[in-house]
């Protein structure tokens, strides 16, 4: 925490040479390891450290993947090829990239998640949170940008999706879109600039992260009690050893479970789609962006209906930018006093309903949304023909045969034509509009209302006693640890 | 010096001059600011040759009755079909007035240099104006219930006039902007 006094004593005369001049050294000293955390720090309080690392592994396999890779229409796929089957441990390099993309997301959900559970975004760290929402955005946006290169049918036509939603906005929107794709569509001029800002934007999130850490260090981490520090001496234990070595250890399992995907299962959270080359005339029969992704996609797909001028393809596209845009402001939507939901045993049920409707949107926004998930009814075959006035008829049936008899019973004039008539069902659309809607209700009704509301659990007088507490052997030690 | 009190030098200093240059400086670097922020963002809008390359001739006599051709200017899908007379026929007798997008088949056609219309060559865009998927035509064996075209994306139907008849589009599939140069060669063009 700030305004905890700096251990750092320079021992060699290099080191008492450059802390007058760069002190370098004791920044890191003060900042990672003696730097004061709560010691009651579980593991969902490791994936910041996990997050580091993944953006340090995106950076360096993307800056060697760069050497080889070509940003030109006629050349990106096959040189994507290239790399994975003729330069040196090339396909290692791009697996270890296609799949710490989306590692890195697994972990900034759960990093996320932990933050709106023990309340972290909460005074004094509305800064902090704010800052973490801005890296959100802007991985979106690289890995948006960076599954365009591979110039793959997915990476053609689901970026085409989305650039297209840009020209729901009125007036400027084609203008925009123009100006975005450098051209009339998604073309080399596109792709160069995706590649152009794929490589930038990493650096501009390192630069973001280090703001992250330093708006972390000044009021010092939260904690599942969501008590701040007391008591330095009791309520803390230096950074380093302790948290060095529990987040050392948490890497290292998850980057175990990373090496399982890269290793044995490299494709399975991609798409076959995408192993073919883009192609402008032929449209993948699903056109789905990857997997943390989807719940926005499932919410822009929500949005089917107009609101009063503003037409259902705009309101999407509203709806899923608000969807990011409400993170920003939570710290003020949510009027509870107490932060960890630990104490909030109300607001806890609905926190887990949150989790539960992101990932069914997920679920969701992988599905067609027409597709049944509750049939109500069969479907029909539904004969159209013209009678013997010449008038418009129809006649359901709910067997084929008797279906195709009536239909080639009519005469050559009555031109028939029959067609299936989908049965009444609860389809993914419907659930879509019930889980964006629960989504929405969340932060804008459910966190404002309850935290006046409810009444919460006793929170603990100190971190210190919640440990005792938790542990009652703990106060009369036993065995010490060998020093 | 030393009996000059310092205060002295401040009593001097007019305010209103002061923050007159200071508000016209800020003004004059902020109009820096915008001029070289300018190119900056007019970069990234289309080149001259890429906007040289937004249009094409095309020659039509070599597209089979019954079929169609593709191209692409500017990485944007086009139609180009030869109707056989019993699709011209299906598209001239569909009631226009029940359609989503009411048109009728004349006016999704342009005249060639005689004033005359040529019925069998409809071009259209090959964006399907629902969520801009590229449907499919005779030439992939699905022509959907109304003998046009089929988007297997959503499920719509476009009969052969490239008219919106079933399914989620919301309008008929757009006729680009294009001209006959001669019997046998029309420009496209964006
Ligand atoms: C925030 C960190 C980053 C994320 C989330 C990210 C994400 C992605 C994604 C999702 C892809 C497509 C993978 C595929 O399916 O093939 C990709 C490709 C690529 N990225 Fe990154 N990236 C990051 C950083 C970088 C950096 C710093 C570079 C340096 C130039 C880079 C260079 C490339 C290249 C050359 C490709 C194309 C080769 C390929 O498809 O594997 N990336 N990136
Ligand atoms: S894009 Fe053609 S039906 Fe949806």
């Amino acid at each position: 925490m700030s305004g905890h006094e700096s251990t750092y004593e320079p021992k060699t005369g290099f080191e008492k040479w450059l802390d007058t001049r760069l002190p370098l050294p004791r920044l890191v000293h003060d900042s990672f390891v003696d730097f004061p955390t709560p010691k009651n720090l579980n593991y969902w309080y490791t994936f910041g450290g996990i997050l580091s690392i993944f953006l340090v592994i995106q950076i360096v396999t993307g800056i060697v993947l760069a050497m080889h890779y070509t940003a030109d229409v006629d050349h990106a796929f096959a040189s994507v090829e290239r790399i994975m089957r003729d330069v040196p441990y090339g396909w290692l390099l791009r697996y270890v990239h296609a799949n710490g993309a989306s590692f890195f997301f697994l972990a900034v959900y759960v990093h996320m998640f932990r933050g709106l559970y023990y309340g972290s975004y909460k005074a004094p760290r509305e800064v902090l949170w704010i800052l973490g929402c801005i890296i959100f955005l802007l991985m979106v946006a690289t890995a948006f940008l960076g599954y365009m290169l591979p110039w793959g049918q997915m990476s053609l036509h689901g970026a085409n999706v989305i650039v297209n939603l840009f020209g729901a906005i009125p007036l400027v929107g084609e203008g925009i879109k123009t100006w975005l794709l450098g051209g009339p569509s998604i073309g080399n001029a596109t792709l160069q600039r995706f590649f152009s800002l794929h490589y930038l934007l990493p650096f501009v999130i390192a630069g973001v992260v280090i703001l992250h850490v330093w708006a972390l260090h000044v009021p010092g981490n939260n904690n599942p009690t969501g008590v701040e520090v007391k008591d330095t001496r009791k309520d803390t234990v230096p950074f380093h050893p302790y948290y060095t070595v529990k987040d050392g250890f948490a890497i290292v399992v998850f980057l175990l479970i990373f090496a399982a995907f890269v290793f044995y299962m490299p494709n399975v959270l991609g798409h076959a789609d995408n192993y073919v080359e883009a192609d402008p005339l032929v449209t993948p029969a699903h056109i789905v962006p990857e997997w943390y992704l989807l719940p926005f996609y499932a919410i822009l797909r929500a949005i089917t209906f107009d609101i009063g001028p503003i037409d259902a393809k705009l309101l999407g596209v509203i709806a899923m930018f608000a969807a990011i845009a409400v993170l920003f402001v939570v710290p003020w939507l949510d009027t509870s006093r107490v932060k960890s939901m630990r104490y909030r045993p109300v607001a806890r049920q609905f926190f887990f309903g949150f989790v539960a409707a992101c990932l069914l949107l997920g679920w969701v926004g992988a599905s067609n949304p027409d597709d049944p998930i509750i049939p109500l009814g069969s479907d029909k075959l539904v004969v159209e023909y013209s009678d013997e006035n010449g008038l418009a008829a129809a006649r359901t049936f709910e067997v084929y045969d008797e279906a195709a008899a009536f239909r080639d019973g009519l005469g050559e004039e009555a031109g028939a034509s029959m067609a299936v008539q989908k049965a009444p069902a609860f389809t993914f659309l419907h659930l879509g509009q019930i889980l964006t809607l629960y989504y929405f209700a969340y932060f804008l009704v459910i966190l404002p209302l309850l935290g006046l509301r409810e009444r919460p659990d006793e929170e603990p007088d100190s971190i210190h006693k919640s440990v005792l507490a938790r542990e009652p052997s703990a106060g009369t030690p036993i065995a010490q640890p060998a020093e | 010096m030393t009996d000059t009190p310092v205060t002295d030098a401040h009593d001097d200093i007019d305010e209103d001059r002061r923050n007159f240059i200071h508000i016209v400086t800020g003004m004059a670097a902020a109009g820096g600011v915008a001029v070289i922020a300018w190119p900056l963002i007019d970069q990234m809008n289309p080149a001259a040759d890429t906007k040289a390359a937004s249009s094409l001739d095309v020659d039509i006599s070599k597209v089979p009755e019954g079929g169609e051709i593709r191209v692409l200017i500017g990485g944007q899908p086009f139609f180009i079909r030869h109707r056989t007379q019993a699709e011209i026929a299906s598209a001239r007798n569909a009631n226009t007035q029940s359609l989503r997008d009411p048109q009728t088949d004349e006016e999704r056609l342009v005249p060639t240099p005689d004033g005359a219309y040529n019925p069998a060559i409809l071009v259209t865009s090959g964006v399907c104006t629902h969520l801009g998927c590229v449907p499919v035509g005779p030439a992939q064996g699905n022509v959907g219930d109304y003998g046009g075209w089929y988007c297997a994306c959503h499920g719509s139907h476009y009969d052969t006039s490239g008219r919106i008849r079933k399914g989620p589009a919301p309008s008929n599939l757009p006729v680009p902007d294009y001209r006959y140069v001669s019997d046998t060669v029309i420009n496209i063009s964006l």
